[in-house]
């Protein structure tokens, strides 16, 4: 086997030094009757061509081994990824290094996590974002469970219906054995979380509003933040599509005590849904109960600057049961990509790219409608929106997908029940005008 | 004395992205605009963020130095105790890379991601055949997240007994996540001393385990490096009192093939697939952590789960009394595919090697380097061994010392001041891809900085010195946190 | 780490068996951690203090004071309210280690009964507890 270097002849030499006559003998130390007897049932190797085959054919079992047009996003978006990303990401000094812990030969991972960090910070308008979690559903349940911990009167979250219903999920599993609720947050007929049956809910520890929210629509973050305050709880905002941050205001400036979000859209592929990115950061306030990795800046012996790891104390290595979280590592290589991608579209290209986003959103949902489906809310929305269905779509779509290379909308039924027939579309820069004006023929 | 890797170069500085910044410069293609332009109310739009203006040339050679800053299992070797950092084959990369994985949408729909299922389906199945267990999920993220995983599946399925239990065993050679993991599922942690031989000693547990408490949480083999030979009994204990065995199969690396965890009374084991299973540690993440249990604890796995029917796969969430989920789609799939690739080309064979040559190197380090570095437990180690600082003490050389002077030599150093059990730890994992010229390389290395220690500890003192920077001022870090520019 | 004979014990403080020193001056009892407790914690980093209003029993857990790679819980010498926090610890928590019976205190507490003082050691018994 090629990763294997052993030669016969180092075996012997190592085997000799080692005290023993045989590698069996060295594991004496477990007892007969606990090794297996059967051996383990896994196919011979492959040679490494055998594999691409075998890969190969698995790889065009699904269907995205085609090039389809992607109209569909729900968590996961389609978003060009420029050359340079891949390319720079596969250096093998990013990829196989450890976690930092040894800061004299891990400055390039702390540097590029560090300055992840502040984009993140700009990206959202927050004073702190930790160095990346597994996805926006994790790091929200996070930050629940620092609302209800810090809250020593309820034992409640109100998270809004519009929050992705993964997420909802994810929280819920997350905080249940504590002996902690969800309370939901209905919502309106406009597609919005519902403020007046939130202000009617006593007895919570915290807040949780999506924006945009599942159904893709912008939700009036400054009047939830005024029923936060008012009632002295943490405001937590999340999102699952990152790239609405170039155009939108950002959840800083409507006051977030916590933002969770995912930032899979910042150059990093769909990959079946993970590994992604979790983002998660906080005011200056809430540094210290954030948890996960931190990256600060400092000097080293001779006055030079230099990156470390810090904060290590909020930690489990170190707290142990204390800790606020078990997490004990970050998605770090996607933290870097997504770095690599804020600085290659930079200033200038965030708002371009953000705002064709909501223009082709924007001309798929008329157009659609022209098509002959409904509209159901008014609502401002950023890059996806809801339509009813005319009849027959159901089929239209399996025959659009198998056929026509086309994935046009999700289907709410399994989300919202009450919304039967309704999808969820999402147009992002990747969909031109002709594929829009052809999906449009082809529904008609 | 033979050549060390370790000689300096030349290292480029680089500017942080925003110093570079200069208005009006773009690395990206922007695509056409070909709709007409929507604009959003203002009391919807943002300011633009604040994003480093760059061309393409700058982000690359920006991205291109930060790398030569850094140290991986590529540039050398990486003997990085308990992480088993292990060679990733960059055939992984191209399998993982193939358009119809990487570009594959999670809401696409069971019927159109068959190929993506298949492997799930195959994955689970592998990983259930070399722990002995019956069934797997892929779900968690990562190791801890997998902890997480296995301790809301015990507290599930004491809920469904009727009684909560309250405590759990921790043995003091546990990693950090284990008790806060358990914490989290609202269990309090009993911690429990090793005995003198460095494993547990099943009178021990005896004492502790009742009927309030969920069982045990046992790393096997344990963070010496040694096997748990009284698992067995330990598990009969712990089983009598109603409790469960949890295994944290962290060092999965020293046992496949030999020993099948589900056989030997563990009731829930996690994986990390970066570690066994050689996918990259990518600078601290994404790892991925499966989670495999036996039949008692299997109606309580994450969903959704990959069942196949006939020829074809799918989801089901279906399970009454499932923990939910945990992930928001179904777990690391990229790095599943990483996994899955290696155990194509491993097989059966080479997966029992890997443990076997990973064994063999660790013991013929314990073995040269005894003597060199005091060894606490000097008994047989499994993949790892742990030595520490008490003879360089006496030159007031501690173990930091020694791991800052390995990066002069070439070598990342050990795992330093872990386990907890042995006071200034220096814990060496080779792991099987690591070449007897290589080990041997390491071996003189510690031996002539043990050497030093002797001759000239004021230089370790201050070492490293070849190094981009050197030793950093951890306590300004954190007393005055610096965390954006 | 200093040697016993080097460590700065006053006399005029009660010491508790976590290392803590209480001082009570008029109605009111000034908290800090002792120089035995600073020198085995290294550079302090950042200590967690309560709120003001907040209410303890003797021997509670107030607080902890963090170095760079640990975090030591903190136990409060005698039951009473936090009045007052030393807010100048944010900025600069070497003062911990640098003047912890001065500008390094903690906490300053209106004490239910201040007879429990006497449950406190002085210099001499404090010492022959580090003694053994």
């Amino acid at each position: 086997m090629r990763y294997l270097p052993h030669t016969k002849e180092d075996i012997e030499t190592m085997l000799k030094v080692a005290g023993v006559s045989s590698i069996d003998d060295l594991f004496l130390s477990i007892p007969d009757d606990l090794k297996t007897k059967d051996g383990i049932d896994i196919p011979e190797g492959l040679s490494e061509w055998e594999l691409d085959t075998h890969m190969e054919e698995l790889a065009s079992a699904n269907i995205a081994s085609k090039n389809y047009k992607y109209f569909i996003g729900a968590g996961s978006y389609d978003h060009y990824i420029p050359a340079i990303i891949p390319y720079l990401i596969s250096r093998s000094e990013f990829m196989t290094a450890y976690t930092p812990y040894q800061p004299e030969v891990s400055q390039g991972t702390l540097q590029g996590i560090y300055e992840f960090q502040t984009m993140i910070t700009q990206l959202l308008g927050m004073d702190v974002a930790t160095a990346s979690h597994y996805d926006c559903g994790t790091a929200l349940a996070e930050a629940a469970l620092i609302a209800l911990k810090k809250n020593k009167k309820s034992n409640k979250i109100a998270v809004s219906a519009l929050t992705h219903p993964s997420h909802r999920q994810i929280i819920q599993t997350y905080i249940s054995p504590s002996g902690y609720e969800i309370v939901e947050i209905p919502y309106t007929k406009e597609g919005l979380t519902d403020i007046n049956a939130l202000k009617d809910m006593d007895d919570i520890a915290g807040i949780a509003i999506q924006s945009p929210n599942f159904f893709g629509n912008i939700e009036d973050l400054k009047t939830f933040k005024v029923v936060a305050d008012e009632k002295k709880i943490l405001f937590i905002t999340s999102f699952t599509e990152a790239l609405a941050y170039g155009l939108l205001k950002n959840p800083g400036s409507f006051g977030a005590d916590l933002v969770a979000g995912e930032g899979q859209s910042l150059g990093i592929s769909k990959s079946f849904g993970g590994p992604g990115l979790g983002l998660l950061a906080g005011t200056k306030k809430q540094m210290r109960n954030l948890p996960g990795r931190y990256i600060g800046k400092t000097k080293d012996a001779n006055g030079k600057e230099g990156f470390v790891l810090t904060l290590a104390t909020r930690e489990q290595h170190i707290k142990r049961e204390k800790a606020s979280s078990n997490i004990c590592s970050n998605n770090g290589l996607n933290a870097m990509v997504a770095a690599m991608y804020l600085a290659t579209v930079g200033k200038i290209g965030i708002r371009e790219i953000a705002q064709q986003n909501h223009d082709k959103a924007m001309y798929l949902k008329k157009t659609l409608e022209k098509a002959g489906f409904e509209s159901v809310f008014d609502t401002p929305f950023f890059n996806e929106f809801i339509l009813k269905a005319p009849a027959g779509f159901k089929q239209k779509r399996i025959g659009l997908i198998k056929n026509k290379y086309i994935f046009a909308g999700i289907c709410l039924d399994p989300f919202y029940p009450e919304l039967k027939g309704h999808y969820l579309f999402c147009a992002t820069e990747t969909v031109s005008k002709n594929d829009i004006d052809q999906l449009a023929k082809e529904v008609q | 004395m033979i050549q060390q890797p370790g000689t300096s170069g030349l290292v480029l500085n680089e500017a942080l992205l925003w110093d570079k910044s200069r208005d009006g410069r773009c690395a990206i293609s922007l695509p056409k605009q070909d709709v007409d332009r929507a604009t959003l109310d203002d009391s919807l739009t943002g300011d633009i963020p604040d994003l480093p203006q760059l061309s393409e040339l700058d982000v690359v050679r920006h991205y291109t130095r930060l790398s030569q800053w850094n140290f991986g299992v590529d540039t050398g070797m990486y003997p990085l105790g308990s992480c088993t950092m292990k060679y990733n084959p960059k055939t992984n990369e191209v399998q993982a890379a193939r358009k119809g994985f990487a570009e594959a949408h999670p809401l696409a729909g069971d019927e159109f991601s068959q190929g993506s299922l298949k492997l799930m389906y195959n994955l689970e199945r592998y990983l259930a055949e070399l722990t002995g267990f019956e069934a797997v999920t892929l779900q968690p993220a990562a190791g801890a997240h997998g902890e997480l995983t296995g301790m809301l599946m015990m507290h599930a399925y004491f809920a469904k007994k009727g009684k909560q239990r309250s405590k759990i065993i921790i043995p003091d050679t546990a990693h950090g996540t284990n008790p806060a993991s358990a914490a989290l599922c609202g269990f309090e942690p009993i911690n429990v001393k090793s005995g003198p031989d460095g494993i547990l000693d099943p009178e021990t547990i005896a004492a502790v385990m009742d009927e309030d408490t969920a069982g045990i949480m046992v790393t096997n083999p344990n963070t010496l490096g040694l096997f748990e030979s009284n698992i067995k009994k330990i598990a009969d204990i712990v089983h009598s009192k109603g409790g469960l065995v949890y295994g944290d199969g962290a060092n999965m690396n020293a046992i496949m093939g030999i020993v099948k965890p589900g056989e030997i009374g563990i009731d829930v084991l996690h994986l990390n697939l970066h570690k066994t299973f050689s996918t990259p540690h990518g600078g601290g993440g994404p790892g991925s952590g499966p989670v495999a249990v036996g039949k008692r604890l299997e109606p309580f796995l994450p969903v959704p789960r990959v069942v196949k029917e006939l020829d074809s796969y799918k989801f089901i969430t279906d399970c009454p009394e499932t923990i939910g989920k945990i992930h928001t789609f179904y777990g690391h799939f990229g790095i599943m595919v990483r996994a899955y690739a290696y155990i194509l080309s491993m097989g059966a064979k080479g997966l029992l090697d890997t443990s076997r040559l990973a064994v063999l190197s660790a013991n013929y380090i314990k073995e040269s380097l005894k003597g060199t570095l005091n060894l606490p437990y000097d008994r047989p180690c499994m993949h790892e061994c742990v030595f520490n600082d008490e003879i360089q003490q006496k030159n007031h050389i501690t173990t930091v010392d020694m791991a800052k002077r390995l990066l002069d030599y070439g070598f990342h150093p050990p795992t330093i001041y872990f386990p907890l059990v042995v006071h200034g730890a220096f814990m060496v994992e080779p792991t099987e891809s690591e070449s007897k010229e290589d080990i041997d390389q390491f071996i003189d290395a510690v031996k002539a900085i043990a050497k030093e220690a002797k001759e000239d500890p004021e230089k370790l003192r201050k070492a490293p010195f070849r190094t981009k920077v050197t030793r950093l001022d951890e306590v300004t870090a954190a007393r005055k946190p610096c965390l954006k520019g | 780490m200093k040697e016993m004979s080097d460590l700065n014990l006053p006399a005029d403080v009660k010491y508790t068996k976590d290392h803590e020193w209480a001082k009570l001056s008029g109605d009111i009892v000034t908290i800090g951690i002792n120089d035995y407790a600073q020198d085995q914690l290294g550079e302090v980093v950042f200590v967690e203090l309560p709120e003001i209003g907040d209410t303890f029993s003797q021997g509670d857990e107030f607080g902890s004071v963090e170095s760079v790679k640990a975090v030591s819980e903190i136990y409060i010498p005698i039951s009473g309210e936090i009045v007052e926090i030393n807010e100048g610890l944010e900025d600069a928590p070497e003062l911990v280690n640098t003047d912890c019976y001065n500008d390094g205190w903690l906490i300053k507490v209106k004490p239910e009964n201040t007879s429990e003082m006497d449950n406190l050691m002085d210099k001499p018994a404090y010492l022959d507890m580090l003694k053994g």
